[in-house]
């Protein structure tokens, strides 16, 4: 084992970068995660961090790098800060509407979609979305898919959605897309797919005492006993 | 730089050979050898003896003790007039607690759930290997059983292991009917994939999103359910009655620092693991918020802890990018043919031995010099993942890893190409708060889900079978926590139980090294802080 690095310094390079954190600029060394150097210079992160692990979507930060005019997002998590960076936590958090729905009393999941997000048939198109998602989701795309009820596709599209919000605020038809792929993807799991047979099968074979016999063999062995039984056999 | 290459080149070059040589899985007597000499768990000066509360006499790490024998953060004479008064209080915003939460309101129960993040900032949506559920037809639940008691050194609970077997695959269908899309062949069956230290393929996935896709489902369901949450409100105390039993807990605002007071029939402790404990200086693949904290609540009302003294070091955590430290490479690369290799370009253990057997074997490795050095200092093995690709096609890596080949892409490496370096990682806290089959600990009223219980898994968990556990047992307490809640009435709160732990603790002469619970660890930098201007030039 090596010695513990302390967290705000793991990654850490021996040249030493200027970042602006929410206007402020500090000294930090090059190599840290835009986490790490809030950690570094001093801030106590309790929103907006959680997972740390890239899959959370809670660190979503915005960002614009020196010559760059525009503002881009990404997690704080696992991106790096650069020379000339400026930064800020977001937070994640939107006060967005979050439709309730009960999957196993819709008749249509497909019409039902414009009962439930009426709003999505209203895209204007204007791409915003798809440009703040942090995890390259082609997400404008993926809220016509929905609404043309290609909702198999919208669930490999948003796989990845880490549910961080970026892309509901910036939508100008009060869309919020990765509520609008989350039902569609549900939907097709839950009420468009067929049910695994290989998985009822076994359900049933359970629930038709199959194994109850062994399983009070097993429940009465001594450990000695349940060593040897447990040998998988060659 | 140049040893790293030149090793990384061995890697390549002896991929031929390696691809004809199969590595026999050790004999039991072989495997204990390895693991005493090399498994953190077995490393004598670490482990201290516990001497207050109902474990007293047994040994742990350093860091669990000093959690277990620490002082609370309330004051004694806070003011307890309820807030919140609810049937079930749920703690904890990963798969178990929203598991439990739904089960109980389901069955009528008034719930609460609160947490100390966000909702879903957990440890669950971050698995990406996938759910052991025997389901293909020569798997059983009794194989699944005995891989999981052989893995678990034949520790765990037998009458925990079979509701975990048996209700299996009734969790996978009840998430389904969710809308949990878990991947399936032509024939629109589940896939199985196959896991280290199991004798079948029953590895359920969702790509390498498995915990991410069943989190976002789940939290959508709490919220269509209409439970309230409460985000940013870690308990970080219990109440009980004067009988002892659990009647509910103080939260923390985590905004303005308020005390919050609930008032509960039954609590479920959901609250997850304890790798930013970094125990024994180690890494973790842990969210931030795991920090064992329902060891300690549950242990001051009275419950006891089951092998708290034993941790899982998942065998591949990334050592390169030093950025990466720590982080997870998921089982699912050795699943799928990815081999473990030193640094002369040789294979040393089975992948697909259980992680205390292949995490020890690495540590062996470099331990006896056969690990490669990074540019930070860390040392590692190799994992050679672009064998996956010439294993099962071009392309392959791609589509089964997308999480993991964006996350390394970030830093330039490329997976498809490159093998990674590798260590072990702290990953997963394979014991916790003694359970019985309805999840109730020993202190009545208490109810513990998830990896925050123990007992299940033995003195190592089997890969997958956490996320099971997540959903089997988050609904076996959450049934028998509304149950609970329907034949009891409210009791009174109190905290006579810390006063009297404290004393004792006083009694056996010793000094709190710390407040617990943690609730978050602490990562901020004390030095001085540079100005940007002073450090221009
Ligand atoms: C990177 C990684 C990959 C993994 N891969 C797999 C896999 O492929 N298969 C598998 O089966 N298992 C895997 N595991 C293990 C598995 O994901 C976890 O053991 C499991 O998800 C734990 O679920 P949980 O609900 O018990 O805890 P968590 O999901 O960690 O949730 C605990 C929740 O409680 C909250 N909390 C903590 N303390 C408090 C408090 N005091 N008050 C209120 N709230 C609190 C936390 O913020 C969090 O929301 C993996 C784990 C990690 C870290
Ligand atoms: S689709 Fe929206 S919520 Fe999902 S990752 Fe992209 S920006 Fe975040
Ligand atoms: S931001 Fe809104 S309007 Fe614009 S493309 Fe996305 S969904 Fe459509
Ligand atoms: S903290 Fe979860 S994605 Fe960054």
């Amino acid at each position: 084992m090596t010695e513990r690095v302390h967290e705000s310094t793991i990654g850490a390079q021996s040249r030493m970068i200027t970042v602006e954190i929410m206007g402020r600029p500090y000294s930090v060394p090059d190599g840290l995660t835009m986490l790490r150097a809030m950690w570094y210079t001093g801030h106590e992160v309790v929103r907006g961090a959680g997972c740390l692990g890239g899959f959370c979507g809670a660190c979503a930060a915005t960002y614009r790098t020196k010559d760059d005019v525009r503002l881009r997002n990404t997690l704080a998590c696992q991106m790096l800060v650069e020379d000339g960076m400026s930064f800020f936590l977001n937070f994640s958090y939107y006060p967005n509407r979050k439709s309730i729905y009960d999957l196993d009393q819709i008749s249509d999941p497909k019409q039902e979609l414009f009962k439930i997000y009426p709003e999505a048939s209203l895209c204007r198109n204007c791409n915003a979305c798809t440009e703040a998602c942090p995890q390259g989701i082609d997400v404008r795309d993926g809220v016509w898919k929905a609404v043309f009820g290609d909702f198999q596709k919208v669930s490999e599209m948003f796989m990845d959605c880490v549910m961080c919000g970026q892309c509901i605020p910036v939508c100008i038809a009060d869309i919020a897309p990765n509520h609008v792929a989350l039902y569609a993807s549900r939907a097709h799991g839950a009420r468009l797919t067929a049910p695994p047979q290989n998985l009822t099968r076994r359900v049933d074979e359970i629930r038709s005492g199959k194994y109850t016999d062994e399983w009070k063999k097993i429940l009465s062995m001594s450990e000695e006993e349940l060593k040897a039984a447990g040998q998988p056999s060659k | 730089m140049d040893v790293i290459a030149e090793s990384k080149s061995k890697v390549i070059h002896e991929r031929d050979e390696r691809r004809k040589q199969t590595v026999p899985i050790q004999s039991p007597e072989e495997r204990d050898r390895l693991v005493r000499a090399f498994h953190p768990d077995y490393k004598k000066e670490e482990y201290h003896k516990i001497q207050t509360g109902p474990n007293a006499g047994e040994r742990t790490v350093r860091e669990v003790a000093e959690l277990l024998e620490s002082d609370s953060p309330v004051p004694a004479d806070l003011d307890l007039t309820p807030q919140y008064r609810v049937d079930v209080l749920v703690v904890g915003g990963g798969g178990a607690g929203a598991t439990a939460a739904l089960t109980a309101k389901a069955l009528g129960a008034d719930v609460l759930l609160v947490t100390k993040l966000r909702m879903g900032d957990s440890n669950t949506v971050m698995a990406q290997g996938g759910m052991q559920v025997a389901i293909t037809e020569d798997d059983s639940p009794v194989t699944h059983f005995f891989d999981t008691l052989r893995g678990g050194h034949l520790k765990n609970d037998p009458k925990l292991l079979k509701v975990l077997v048996e209700e299996g695959p009734k969790a996978a269908q009840w998430l389904i009917g969710l809308g949990v899309l878990f991947d399936r062949d032509e024939s629109g069956n589940l896939k199985t994939k196959k896991g280290g230290g199991s004798t079948k393929p029953r590895l359920l996935t969702c790509s390498d999103y498995t915990g991410l896709e069943i989190m976002r489902v789940l939290k959508d369901e709490v919220l269509n359910q209409r439970i309230p949450i409460l985000e940013f409100s870690p308990v970080v105390e219990l109440l009980t009655d004067p009988d002892g039993r659990c009647s509910g807990a103080v939260l923390k605002n985590m905004d303005n620092d308020q005390f919050i007071v609930v008032e509960a029939k039954s609590v479920i402790l959901a609250t997850g693991g304890s790798g930013r404990l970094h125990i024994e200086g180690f890494p973790t693949s842990n969210h931030y918020g795991a920090t064992g904290d329902a060891l300690v609540l549950a242990y001051r009302t009275g419950a006891k802890l089951a092998h708290a003294d034993t941790f899982q070091y998942h065998p591949t955590g990334a050592v390169f990018p030093e950025q990466l430290a720590g982080a997870l490479v998921t089982e699912g690369i050795r699943s799928d043919g990815g081999h473990l290799v030193n640094r002369n370009g040789k294979r040393f253990v089975n992948e697909l031995d259980t992680r205390d057997v292949v995490a020890a074997s690495i540590i062996r490795e470099c331990a006896e010099g056969r690990g490669v050095k990074t540019p930070a200092g860390r040392v590692g093995v190799w994992l050679d993942i672009p064998m996956i690709d010439l294993l099962l096609g071009e392309g392959n890596i791609t589509k089964r890893f997308p999480a993991m080949v964006r996350q390394f892409e970030r830093y330039g490496i490329d997976i498809r190409k490159e093998p990674v370096l590798i260590y072990p990682t702290l990953h997963y806290q394979n014991g916790g708060v003694a359970i019985d089959t309805d999840g109730q600990s020993q202190t009545q009223g208490l109810f513990v889900a998830g990896e925050a219980s123990g007992g299940l898994h033995g003195r190592n968990r089997l890969m997958g079978n956490s996320l099971l556990d997540l959903i089997v047992f988050g609904k076996r307490a959450g049934a028998a926590a509304a149950q609970r809640a329907k034949s009891v009435p409210a009791g009174k709160l109190t905290l006579s139980h810390v006063t009297r732990f404290q004393k004792e603790l006083e009694k056996n002469g010793i000094k709190p090294k710390r407040i617990a619970p943690i609730i978050l660890p602490d990562y901020v930098r004390r030095a001085e802080i540079m100005p940007a201007a002073a450090a221009k030039q």
